[in-house]
């Protein structure tokens, strides 16, 4: 493993349709850390977890991404996904007549593929899956169920939360991931990340709202406004947010 | 076109020309032509009177144009009735089968060496007009089941065959079941005895190959009281410019407690991507539930042809009798296709559950075309249907006619429809996971699919995931 850091944005412009969303992201993240992205809505927070990902609606039109010290852009999104980049979507789709423990045999598989391992069958995926359950203290009562399909919202958050003990990714994104959660829901989605928590996995938290880092301790916080980051701080800056809302960023980045 | 399509427009895999020498009848068609078909066949007078009747019905009947489909005008005359491979005496064994036409079937995965056996499957393998082989009739004779060529039946059973054959698909049925009538070639045959459950799958493959001819097959299926039996039917044809004529009859009869399952993989040539050429494939498939607790069930996978019209359909006659349609079609490039079922229930609490799955991608057109008829003696009548279309892409279309005709109060109906697209979203959450794009897809179809493949027999299953491209979920094995 290279000394490269695990991700390291510089001066990422992204447009869709000929729009420019982000206008200059900066962002260095170092393994086994956790940066919140913060910013109001329409600033470019969910662009650039789906630009991370590989989704093919965006354009990268300056700028650069090194994932592990390679050059993240190159890869295709399942490439992205079987070297470690995992993206908790803020709104995930269904899948009909598949379930949720075949699909995530499916993904298991092609990525231990990649790796040169041997695929699991399905006895063998049952054990795994059944120890990560345990391991995030869950139950197994949505894996025979299709893929998100007649899901709750917090249901197909947990289950986003399920796929990213699974796979183990050691670049994890989670996009908005506390939208349209209850007060108990967040905290069992949280207390299921902070036990995902390792030296050798970074996890980029993209979110609106202070709350979900109530549970989710970051390192390091991030203010996206107008598509580039405007402040970078401590734990502290969340909280200084959430009392006194964006606006005042956003002032002060055209000030200065 | 969009990387999904691409995905799911697979070249044809099929579209290769056996070189065999043929007896081949020029084209055209009259009562000559007729004749010597079945002098070729060796046929009874009776049969030869009952083609020429069908034949004078047909040329006062005029081709149907109601389906949603649009084709240039069809020159009957242009086309050959009658193209076999040439061969010596009658085979004595099936190790006398011309190795090319072994060849051939083996091409197709369909071995019809029995030393090469598909697990538990016998094989009646059709090639043009004639049948040339049929697997484990030793085998099957043991238990009584008769299965073998209908050309055979013709002159070995006449008793069954002029007892049952067009007894529900009659001559004057519609244009193509007359035509058919008048000038089908070969087929299979079975019966079951009473209370005898078929111990193997029994199978036909069709296999069009010589130019500028049409096939015309014609299937009979008698399953008598308390027995039980699968058959499969499989069928491709080589890649040519012109457009082929494909009109079969197939009659299912069911008597009391029988039962009849029937599975249909159909990979006819459909034309290339511009339209050019392709089979015309216009069926007529029937299934008489006779009996009391009888039940036939049709199960097909379309995803051939370039043009399809049939609606393979159960009469309901015997009380608590039961019919099934389970449905794939696909269209693709210019496909188009025009399918589904009727059920027509007479008897008392009969039932019939119709599950059809379009998909269209390219420019395919798909349209589901059903009837339920509950007639007025059919008290407590039950049927439920579901059609649900998927599209890929936005050049294709998808269309839903379902006819409802119920004239007994006590009926109960249900009909659900839904479309879908597979969107870019869908297939990038499914390669943020770490698939192929290609996977996405076949994911994505084959759960969309999975209540029809089910209901396909284990080792055809298979076959039907290959040719959609599509991993079958864990559901094999």
């Amino acid at each position: 493993m290279s000394d490269a850091p695990m991700l390291a944005i510089r001066d990422l412009h992204v447009a869709i349709n000929g729009t420019e969303i982000l206008r200059g992201v900066d962002l260095t993240m170092d393994r086994g850390t956790v940066h919140a992205i913060m910013g109001p809505n329409g600033s470019g927070k969910s662009t650039l977890a789906q630009v991370l990902a590989g989704h093919p609606a965006y354009q990268v039109t300056a700028g650069s991404v090194r994932y592990e010290g390679r050059d993240l852009l190159d890869l295709d999104p399942e490439e992205r996904a079987r070297e470690g980049v995992f993206l908790a979507f803020q709104y995930p789709v269904e899948v009909r007549g598949i379930t949720n423990s075949y699909f995530l045999r499916s993904a298991v598989n092609a990525i231990r593929k990649h790796r040169g391992e041997p695929e699991l069958d399905a006895m063998d995926f049952l054990q795994v899956l059944e120890d990560k359950l345990t391991a995030i203290g869950w139950d197994d009562s949505f894996l025979n169920r299709p893929v998100n399909e007649g899901f709750s919202g917090g249901e197909k958050k947990r289950n986003e939360i399920l796929q990213l003990a699974v796979l183990e990714p050691k670049l994890a994104i989670l996009d908005e991931t506390d939208s349209g959660l209850d007060i108990d829901a967040l905290k069992t989605v949280a207390g299921a990340v902070n036990k995902l928590r390792r030296p050798d996995r970074a996890f980029l938290v993209v979110t609106h709202y202070q709350r979900l880092l109530d549970y989710i301790t970051p390192d390091f916080v991030h203010v996206l406004a107008d598509g580039r980051m405007v402040r970078s701080g401590g734990p502290e800056l969340a909280h200084e947010l959430e009392a006194k809302g964006y606006d005042w960023l956003r002032d002060g980045a055209v000030v200065a | 076109m969009t990387s999904i399509e691409a995905q799911v427009l697979q070249p044809y895999k099929y579209g290769f020309e056996t070189n065999i020498e043929s007896e081949i009848v020029p084209p055209g068609l009259n009562e000559d032509v007729i004749r010597l078909i079945s002098t070729k066949k060796g046929e009874p007078e009776w049969m030869l009177e009952g083609r020429l009747k069908a034949y004078r019905q047909w040329v006062r009947m005029t081709e149907p144009h109601w389906a949603n489909v649009r084709y240039g005008p069809i020159d009957y005359q242009a086309i050959s009735y009658y193209a076999a491979p040439k061969r010596g005496p009658e085979l004595k064994s099936l190790s006398e089968v011309d190795p090319k036409l072994v060849e051939t079937f083996e091409k197709l995965g369909i071995p019809i060496e029995e030393q090469k056996r598909l697990a538990g499957v016998a094989v009646d393998a059709v090639f043009d007009s004639v049948s040339v082989a049929t697997t484990f009739r030793a085998e099957l004779a043991k238990s009584g089941v008769i299965f073998c060529p209908i050309s055979e039946a013709i002159r070995e059973h006449p008793d069954l065959v002029r007892e049952y054959l067009g007894s529900v698909v009659p001559a004057n049925d519609n244009f193509f079941a007359a035509l058919n009538s008048a000038v089908f070639t070969d087929g299979s045959f079975v019966y079951v005895p009473k209370g005898v459950r078929c111990p193997l799958e029994l199978s036909t493959y069709f296999r069009i190959n010589a130019r500028a001819t049409g096939q015309f097959e014609r299937t009979l299926i008698i399953a008598d009281a308390g027995s039980y039996v699968s058959y499969l039917e499989g069928c491709s044809a080589p890649t040519r410019d012109e457009n082929q004529l494909h009109a079969a009859v197939v009659e299912l009869v069911a008597h009391d407690d029988a039962t009849i399952k029937y599975s249909t993989i159909q990979n006819w040539y459909p034309g290339d991507e511009a339209g050019r050429g392709g089979i015309y494939n216009f069926v007529t498939k029937r299934g008489k539930c006779a009996g009391r607790r009888s039940k036939i069930s049709w199960t097909q996978v379309e995803t051939g042809s370039a043009i399809t019209w049939k609606y393979p359909g159960c009469i309901l006659q015997g009380d608590d009798s039961i019919g099934e349609f389970y449905s794939v079609a696909v269209t693709s490039q210019r496909q188009q296709a025009d399918t589904g079922t009727k059920m027509i229930h007479l008897g008392r609490n009969t039932r019939s559950t119709i599950v059809s799955k379009g998909i269209s991608a390219g420019q395919g057109q798909n349209t589901y075309r059903g009837l339920v008829k509950i007639l007025k003696g059919a008290d407590g009548a039950r049927n439920y249907s579901q059609c649900d279309s998927m599209l890929i892409g936005d050049r294709c279309g998808a269309h839903t006619f379902p006819y409802i005709d119920v004239r007994n109060s006590t009926a109960t109906m249900e009909h659900e429809a839904s479309t879908s697209k597979i969107g870019e979203d869908q297939i990038f959450y499914l390669r943020q996971r770490g698939l192929s794009a290609e996977d996405a897809v076949s994911l994505i179809v084959n759960g969309f699919c999975k209540e029809v493949f089910r209901e396909l027999p284990m080792e055809f299953a298979v076959e039907a995931q290959r040719l959609l491209g599509i991993s079958l979920e864990g559901s094999v094995g």
